[in-house]
């Protein structure tokens, strides 16, 4: 790229990766984005990285699939970080892992606020045991709850966490809010004691409307279902302002400097828009956005040769070779429409037609059938490339001030260290290199 | 035939979009369908190119022959005030209730209400009927949860029936359990030939099995052509550089001497190649994983430029000439 391309592209700061993870302000980084756009591996290739360069890591993963799980050896679902062998600590760093157990974390949360019997009431009533084992909102409170405690136990220097599954991505911001204040809540307070709602003033008229509720909820519910709510309410009105408590201090603690956000996407248009509302909320909430993270961007070693000419190209070698062939008796259209058909099965073996024209056409026909199938191969690679690129400026062109790093695409899942590694790399490698 | 179709895929494979193609591909020949979506994200409405859907049933899509696909995006709050509304006849009650945050409290926290307040709506759908005695809708599709949560999203009503042994929630979960779980539902899992997806796909299909849902079909969503294998490589491995550089220069992409232009792209091209071929495999081994669980697929071709309403409705064609989904 000449310097002049880059004063007229509007190419966004590089994220520098390496120099967020070296920071020691740098205490807590999370991954965010929405589904399928590799949050977890990215989370987990950041706390390879940072271990291998010194930090004493810990990664929280809410739901990693089985075998990258296996890779760092959490296959445990034990809610304990546990030490991940095989990372390089010669750098004086070493990587924790764990595995949220949502469940066990509220039962903790329980246990620890209550004295035993108030806990064990609370432990088996059937209301918390549905909404422990993972309601709406259970699961990022429960992750954000986490985070705290890992935070506030100070054992590691740096963790990175990665975010649940949710509907939206940004549920995770909202649910502790939200259940912090339910919890804390008047409704609550209504299910307790009805009565004393109001004050002076509108009791009378509140009594009436409040006897109703109760009378409409318990005709809803069923008496049983309001009464195991009403018991378990009573049994959590010591922990509820604590909830409200950690939940703000959660909050506070996501907007402090030594947080850094880093939103995960993919060059694909719904991924980015949402990456796009993503870095919109975070501005509004006031929480420390690092970046970009675009993952699975395709390059290309050929990039000289655009799509058109390479299309261009391999016409011409297809009309060459069935010329070639049709010397051979083979139709023309033939040989075009079988390499179609079986493109379009996607999955067809059989013999490929290049090895399928050997026998009849001379070799020369054979490499440029090749050599076509070559070009086509490049051409979608090249329109790939465009497409991507033109994403990406758009969610360039809306937030220039956020800082990029892609990271290339690999071919396969990524399942061992060496492969978190690698991305790792691909994660950090700074912009002078990265620049095409 | 189910008139239930829930469609879940673990996030990234294009729920949403299948969801839509099927709705539209089951609109023929004057059928009506409605496209219901669940997490108020809005993604028909961006499909559709139209306006946000309200909480309303509206017609969104003409399908071929004169089928009509309506669209609704479920919401649970209006879900729940609709459904006292409907049995309680608690008009300012509700509001009341709504002013406390009891409404906002039961959608949102309380175990699985928000989740049987959504299934009961499509539930309900189903089952309707015009003055005629006729279904009001052929079939109903479901933009569902991802895989992930799938189970538990359509059994809570069983959780629900438990907490709740007795009264209307209770009665509620019931009914709702008993359309879900017979063969009028089928729960269809989007993926991608890649490993995460399908292994989520086979794990997701356990579940729903072991909880007593049916499960109907697996969408291969986004296939791409496979342009080059293993044989064509191993044919450039066998020396054919110097035919390939060749007929590159043929094509009027340079020289094929040594430096020249041509002969510079070999490498980069065989190196794509070789990225493809491996990818290629992968999809191979994918997809044997996929037939092995044994339930009926279908496939569909990635759209390179997006999925606008054009493609959409290729989507819908290519579904329906796969047969009965």
């Amino acid at each position: 790229m000449t310097s002049d391309d880059m004063t007229l592209d509007a190419s966004p700061p590089w994220l520098e990766v390496d120099a967020l993870l070296d920071d020691p302000r740098t205490r807590i980084v999370v991954c965010c984005g929405s589904g399928g756009v590799g949050k977890t591996t990215t989370a987990a290739a950041l706390g390879v990285r940072a271990a291998e360069r010194g930090r004493k890591a810990v990664v929280l993963t809410i739901d990693p699939a089985r075998r990258l799980a296996q890779s760092m050896g959490i296959s445990e679902l034990d809610n304990v970080p546990r030490q991940v062998k095989g990372v390089d600590e010669t750098a004086g760093g070493e990587l924790h892992a764990m595995m949220l157990d949502m469940k066990r974390t509220f039962d903790e949360i329980v246990e620890g606020h209550a004295d035993p019997d108030r806990a064990r009431a609370i432990l088996e009533n059937p209301f918390y045991q549905s909404l422990s084992a993972g309601f709406a909102g259970t699961q990022e409170y429960m992750a954000m709850e986490k985070l705290g405690q890992l935070r506030a136990g100070d054992e590691w220097d740096l963790i990175v966490v990665d975010t649940p599954p949710s509907r939206s991505a940004l549920d995770f911001l909202d649910a502790p809010k939200r259940l912090g204040s339910f919890l804390d809540g008047k409704f609550i307070r209504v299910l307790m004691a009805p009565a004393k709602v109001g004050g002076r003033a509108g009791m009378k008229f509140l009594n009436v409307g409040m006897s109703m509720m109760t009378g409409t909820l318990s005709k809803l519910m069923g008496g049983q279902l309001l009464r195991d709510v009403q018991t378990f309410v009573a049994a959590m009105d010591t922990m509820f302002g604590g909830f409200r408590t950690r939940a703000d201090a959660t909050y506070r603690l996501l907007q402090a400097p030594g947080t850094a956000f880093l939103v995960v996407a993919a060059p694909e248009r719904d991924a980015l828009r949402e990456a796009a509302y993503f870095v919109e909320r975070l501005a509004a909430e006031q929480m420390p956005l690092a970046g970009l993270v675009l993952n699975r961007v395709h390059g290309s070693g050929a990039a000289q040769l655009s799509a058109e000419r390479a299309l261009a190209a391999a016409e011409a070698l297809t009309e060459h070779a069935a010329e070639g062939a049709d010397a051979e008796n083979l139709e023309p259209s033939g040989i075009v429409d079988h390499h179609n058909g079986k493109a379009a099965s996607g999955t067809a073996g059989g013999p490929s037609p290049a090895a399928a024209t050997d026998q009849v056409a001379p070799t020369s026909a054979s490499a440029a059938q090749l050599a076509a199938g070559l070009l086509r191969l490049h051409a979608e690679r090249m329109q790939v490339l465009a497409r991507e690129r033109r994403t990406r400026d758009r969610f360039t062109a809306l937030h220039p001030e956020v800082p990029v790093t892609e990271v290339a695409a690999l071919p396969g899942d990524v399942h061992d260290l060496a492969g978190l590694r690698a991305i790792g790399d691909r994660l950090a490698l700074n912009s002078a290199e990265a620049d095409d | 035939m189910s008139r239930l179709h829930v469609v879940s895929g673990k996030g990234g494979t294009g729920k949403t979009t299948v969801a839509a193609a099927l709705a539209l591909a089951l609109a023929t020949e004057g059928r009506r369908t409605l496209l219901v979506e669940v997490e108020g994200r809005q993604g028909i409405a961006q499909l559709f190119e139209t306006e946000a859907l309200p909480y309303e049933e509206r017609k969104i899509a003409v399908g071929p022959g004169g089928g009509e696909v309506h669209a609704l995006a479920i919401d649970a709050e209006r879900a729940l005030l609709d459904y006292l509304q409907m049995f309680y006849k608690l008009g300012g009650a509700g509001r009341a209730l709504k002013k406390l945050g009891a409404i906002d409290f039961a959608t949102t926290i309380a175990p699985g209400l928000r989740d049987v307040l959504l299934t009961g709506k499509a539930c309900e759908a189903v089952r309707r009927k015009d003055k005629t005695g006729r279904f009001l809708y052929d079939a109903v599709v479901m933009d569902a949860p991802p895989t992930g949560r799938i189970t538990r999203f359509l059994n809570v009503n069983d959780e629900v029936a438990g907490l709740a042994k007795i009264g209307p929630i209770h009665n509620q979960a019931q009914a709702v359990m008993r359309v879900l779980k017979s063969p009028e539902t089928a729960v269809h899992m989007v993926t991608l030939l890649e490993e995460m997806p399908v292994q989520e796909t086979a794990d997701g299909i356990a579940e729903l099995r072991a909880a007593g849902i049916p499960v109907g079909g697996i969408v291969i969503n986004m296939t791409r052509p496979a342009l080059l294998d293993n044989g064509d490589l191993d044919i450039a491995a066998r020396g054919a550089r110097t035919g390939i550089a060749k007929a590159l220069s043929q094509a009027g992409l340079g020289g094929a001497r040594r430096g020249g232009l041509a002969e510079r792209l070999i490498d980069p091209l065989l190196e794509q190649a070789r990225e493809h071929a491996e990818r290629v495999e992968l999809e191979r081994t994918e997809h044997a994983e996929l037939k092995a669980i044994g339930l009926p697929t279908y496939e569909l071709e990635l759209l390179p430029e997006g999925v606008d309403l054009a493609g959409l409705y290729r989507l819908a064609r290519d579904l329906r000439k796969q047969g009965p989904i």
